[in-house]
């Protein structure tokens, strides 16, 4: 008997401000299918790498072998003369004197100008007709390397005459930090750590470290550039936010930002590695060069130094707590490696920071979080954004706290939750629901597996349900289990007061005899689902069925990064928002056409509902159709969610965030204790999500959050040499990530409890689940052991003591 | 070097084939099926699975030469393929594969995730659809290759036996939860159907 899919549990709490009008079929709440599902199962969906055009070549990157270095010389005589070679680039052949780039500080060489900094930096570009040719060639380029002495970590960054990593830093930071290898710090200090200190019955001290995890998205880096008639450039590319990297793109271009335009092509994930560019520049500058269309792809070797990854951390964590079980101060420093570019550094500081007491009540907080520059991969923007490592930490200190009080790990975590109403350490209170307790109590609540799963009676054991699996490593005997809790806390959207906008375009018209209403945004459909919900938004608000999506480009003003848990929030905001309006337009457009045939036009409230006119007693006026019929309502509009500010650079305090989301987990595990092997037996999460606008896409977005959690927890880690500061893993075959062998069963408990703030009460939703998933592995793997395991991904050998 | 084979059931010839290439580029940038996915290209993640002669392999790891006179079906093919799977009871003929006009039937559809009327679909990739196994989708093709293939000699599979068939096939975004789903959601639907 097949089990049909699960979807999201009824609401705990009914929110009275949600629903509206959702008669129409399709619109927010229901489990609308995907309009892409179709494309997506017949193999026609055009990912960026799927991307053709007729007499097109193909580019390739030649990247630095070295981690450190002076580039000498660079000799491209051989690659050039190579047959089937159109152009070969350096940075020499940069048309503007915008030679770098970046999110927020511009620190990243298109290509590498004197020296590289870190393995696998972009050096060179070719471009030939046929990628292997591209390949061979770019292989014949000669560099010449002087290297140079690496940082590695905070010691060697700030080593007395530590070499700094960028020379002559004049970025807005650089007024604050200790020494120039620092990015940026950000200090929380609220109450007295110290005085409060004195009042602990127990303190527990630890010091963490989190591996560098990568995004790992299958669809590769990839894209196709085509040069125009008018000098411009035509850009089809897999991104995040089309408008950040126009930003970017158009100075280095030297053109106008109106004569590059960028279509989104299919974005086979990203999960923040799209934040930054990566061949876009590239393939433009090859394109402009040759007069050529040119697609670059890269391969799973190139990806994983094409884009910015996890930032690995150390995390120093004291807390405090009295007998009767009470927290009493918080004192914690997270070091956070940046490697060798900005990127999201700043950001991910800030998030570190401001929530790394986690969800609970801690008046009296001493808080440091740093970002350094070293000559180690650049990080940047992952699914958790420095709220990851920070739970990592204060997850475990919570469990060896209990422990030491003889008190159950979750009762301990719920006696100092947080809820609504509490003050954040930045001095912000939480102003809308904040289930901590509750999603803890309803992971806990829910049914455990039965042990030994891999016995059925009367056979023998199913090898396939055992840590090892099909490789026959035990039959259970050295198995034991553990379970483990974690919850989580992460904000949703751009904090400390980035203005935060996004834009729709909503036209509403009679196609074909039927009322149609078409979105247009700029917003990167990634796989989260975003196309799905705004056209459920549309027919809510507008009462149509037909809605159509219309390509995201930058013909519409931006969206925003499809990052931070924003989009629904944001780019559906501005789809409600617009939709209202455009509402409000064709209302008066029925007005002048009818208004006279009936007083309700002029006195009742009117609604949209199933392709007619309403009152708000149910009464229709008109139908859509003869209403818009021979007119259009077109309209563009830009839409902000609450303002936010910036963290004071010495006490951390300011209202920084939007929005919270929360999630906790209960991880059950069995461990061959004599191998080291772990096999997670089920991983359960709960979370609040303030009004599931399409609840089968929400439990998807959280079962895939959790795996990824697990994934760092048990495999996941990028391995840099300490010693010469190389990736020595760039593949598939040797950075594991979770197959469906490796993932559990997932149940999901869903919350629904409104956040007045937000359009129909909705809460971010993709990032929280990715936090708790990890720690709560962790917890029970600690609990089936015995052991403190105190860094993530767990390995064998400290399973073994070997 | 020429290349002969046939690909969803239409005999194709690729000519100025590197002897290096790899049957995945050869269907992606020669052949106009760019439906087998690019993820990894060593054989790890199972986004480019295709049937060669019934088998599901990683189209990344076979060298085109290797398919000359052989019969390769990708997703492109699939619902032709599991139709006329139900049909004949079988493809060991020949005559699985997808006529031109069939090909040319492939279009968008108007309506959020649902086939057209004919229901070109086969089980399988509606099931992807109604379970909401497919997010951002890149692994879907290769994900659908190999459940198909399970379903073909296993109607009833247990979630071990799905889950040892699709350990090859990397997902990132799902958890797998879905993919799961929609796989049992299929032989279900396969059950009632017979």
């Amino acid at each position: 008997m097949a089990q049909h899919p699960q979807v999201a549990t009824a609401p705990a709490g009914t929110p009275t401000n949600l629903s509206q009008g959702s008669k129409t079929k399709g619109g927010i709440g229901e489990s609308t299918l995907r309009p892409d599902g179709t494309l997506k199962v017949t193999g026609e969906f055009a990912y960026s790498s799927d991307m053709w055009h007729e007499d097109m070549l193909w580019g390739h990157t030649l990247r630095s072998t070295v981690a450190h270095a002076e580039i000498k010389s660079i000799d491209i005589g051989e690659a050039v003369a190579m047959p089937g070679v159109y152009a070969v680039l350096t940075y020499d052949d940069l048309p503007t004197e915008v030679k770098n780039y970046g999110l927020e500080i511009q620190d990243t060489p298109v290509l590498a100008h004197g020296k590289v900094r870190h393995h696998g930096e972009p050096v060179a570009l070719v471009a030939a007709d046929h990628p292997e040719t591209a390949r061979r060639a770019a292989a014949k380029i000669k560099i010449e390397y002087a290297e140079l002495p690496l940082i590695t970590d905070e010691a060697s960054a700030t080593a007395p005459g530590a070499i700094l990593v960028h020379e002559g830093r004049d970025d807005h930071h650089i007024g604050h930090v200790p020494h120039p290898n620092i990015v940026h710090r950000q200090p929380i200090v609220r109450g007295n750590a110290d005085e409060a200190a004195a009042r602990a019955d127990v303190v527990v001290k630890g010091e963490y470290t989190f591996g560098m995890q990568d995004q790992a998205f299958l669809g590769p880096e990839s894209g196709l550039a085509v040069p125009s008639e008018d000098g411009g450039v035509e850009l089809y590319v897999a991104t995040q936010w089309l408008h950040s990297d126009l930003r970017q793109i158009a100075p280095v271009l030297g053109l106008p930002e109106e004569k590059v335009r960028m279509t989104l092509s299919g974005v086979g994930g990203a999960f923040g590695g799209r934040e930054d560019l990566s061949m876009q520049i590239h393939a433009c500058l090859l394109a402009l060069r040759t007069g050529k269309p040119v697609k670059i792809v890269y391969n799973r070797f190139e990806s994983f130094f094409g884009h910015v990854h996890r930032h690995p951390a150390k995390l120093h964590y004291e807390h405090g707590a009295t007998k009767d079980g009470k927290l009493t101060h918080l004192k914690c420093r997270i070091v956070l490696d940046g490697g060798a570019y900005a990127s999201a550094s700043p950001a991910v500081v800030g998030n570190a920071s401001s929530l790394s007491v986690g969800p609970y009540v801690v008046d009296d907080v001493d808080i440091e979080a740093i970002a350094l520059y070293t000559n180690n991969p650049p990080c940047g923007a992952m699914r958790g954004f420095g709220a990851v490592q920070a739970c990592f930490a204060y997850e475990a200190q919570m469990d060896k706290l209990a422990a030491k009080l003889g008190m159950d790990p979750v009762e301990f975590r719920q006696l100092n939750a947080m809820e609504q109403g509490t003050i954040m350490p930045t001095g912000q209170p939480v102003d809308s629901p904040a289930p901590v307790a509750e999603l803890l109590r309803r992971v806990k609540a829910m049914p455990l597996p039965p042990e030994q799963q891999w016995l059925a009676a009367g056979e023998e054991a199913d090898v396939r349900a055992l840590p090892g699996g099909l490789s026959n490593t035990t039959h259970g005997e050295g198995v034991v289990r553990g379970i483990g809790y974690a919850v989580g806390i992460k904000n949703v959207g751009f904090s400390e007061g980035f203005d935060d906008y996004s834009t729709a375009r909503v036209r509403m018209e009679v196609v074909g005899g039927e009322p149609v209403a078409t979105v247009h945004t700029a917003m990167a459909e990634v796989g989260q689902g975003g196309v799905t919900v705004h056209a459920q938004i549309a027919r809510t608000e507008l009462g149509v069925t037909q809605v159509t999506i219309h390509p995201a480009d930058t013909q519409v003003g931006s969206a925003g990064s499809t990052s931070a848990s924003r989009q629904t929030y944001v780019t559906g905001g501005a789809v409600k928002h617009t939709c209202e309006k455009v509402r409000e337009k064709v209302l008066e457009l029925g007005r002048r056409k009818f208004g006279s045939y009936h007083p309700a036009w002029a006195t009742a409230e009117l609604l949209l509902e199933g392709g007619k006119v309403v009152t708000d007693g149910g009464e229709v006026l008109a139908d859509l159709v003869d209403v818009l019929e021979g007119d259009a309502v077109d309209l563009e509009l830009e839409w902000r969610h609450r303002p936010t500010e910036a963290f004071d650079l010495v006490t951390g305090q300011g209202h920084g965030h939007v929005q919270y989301s929360f999630a906790a987990h209960r991880a059950v595990v069995e461990v061959d204790t004599e191998l080291g092997l772990v096999k997670v037996i089920e991983l359960a999460c709960a979370q609040d999500v303030g009004k599931a606008l399409n609840p089968l896409s929400v439990v998807g977005q959280i079962q895939g959050g959790t795996t990824q959690g697990l994934g760092v927890a048990v495999m996941e880690e990028i391995i840099v040499d300490p010693k010469t500061a190389k990736v020595l893993n760039p593949s598939f075959t040797d950075y594991l990530i979770p197959t469906i062998l490796d993932t559990p069963t997932i149940p999901v408990d869903v919350l629904e409890l409104a956040d007045d703030h937000a359009p129909y009460g909705l809460r971010g939703i993709g990032e929280a689940p990715t936090l708790s998933s990890t720690p709560a592995v962790l917890a029970a793997i600690r609990n089936a052991t015995g052991l403190e395991l105190n860094r993530t991904p767990v390995r064998p050998e400290h399973l073994t003591g070997t | 070097m020429r290349v002969n084979f046939t690909v969803n059931g239409r005999q194709q010839e690729a000519d100025d084939v590197w002897e290096g290439e790899s049957l995945l580029y050869v269907l992606r940038e020669r052949m106009g099926l760019p439906g087998s996915k690019n993820a990894c290209e060593q054989g790890e993640c199972g986004s480019c699975t295709v049937r060669l002669d019934g088998v599901p392999v990683c189209s990344c790891l076979v060298a085109a030469g290797q398919v000359e006179g052989r019969e390769v079906v990708t997703v492109e093919g699939l619902a032709d393929y599991a139709k006329q799977r139900a049909e004949h009871g079988g493809c060991a003929t020949g005559t699985c594969g997808t006529s031109l006009d069939a090909a040319k039937s492939w279009e968008a559809r108007p309506l959020d995730g649902q086939a057209g009327e004919q229901g070109e679909l086969s089980p399988i990739q509606q099931a992807f659809i109604d379970a909401g196994a497919v997010q951002c989708g890149f692994c879907t093709p290769g994900l659908l290759v190999a459940a198909d293939e399970l379903l073909e000699r296993n109607a009833e599979p247990s979630d071990a036996d799905i889950r040892e068939a699709l350990s090859g096939n990397l997902c990132r975004c799902t958890g797998y939860e879905k993919i799961l789903d929609a796989v049992r959601l299929a032989a279900a639907r396969q059950e009632e159907a017979v």
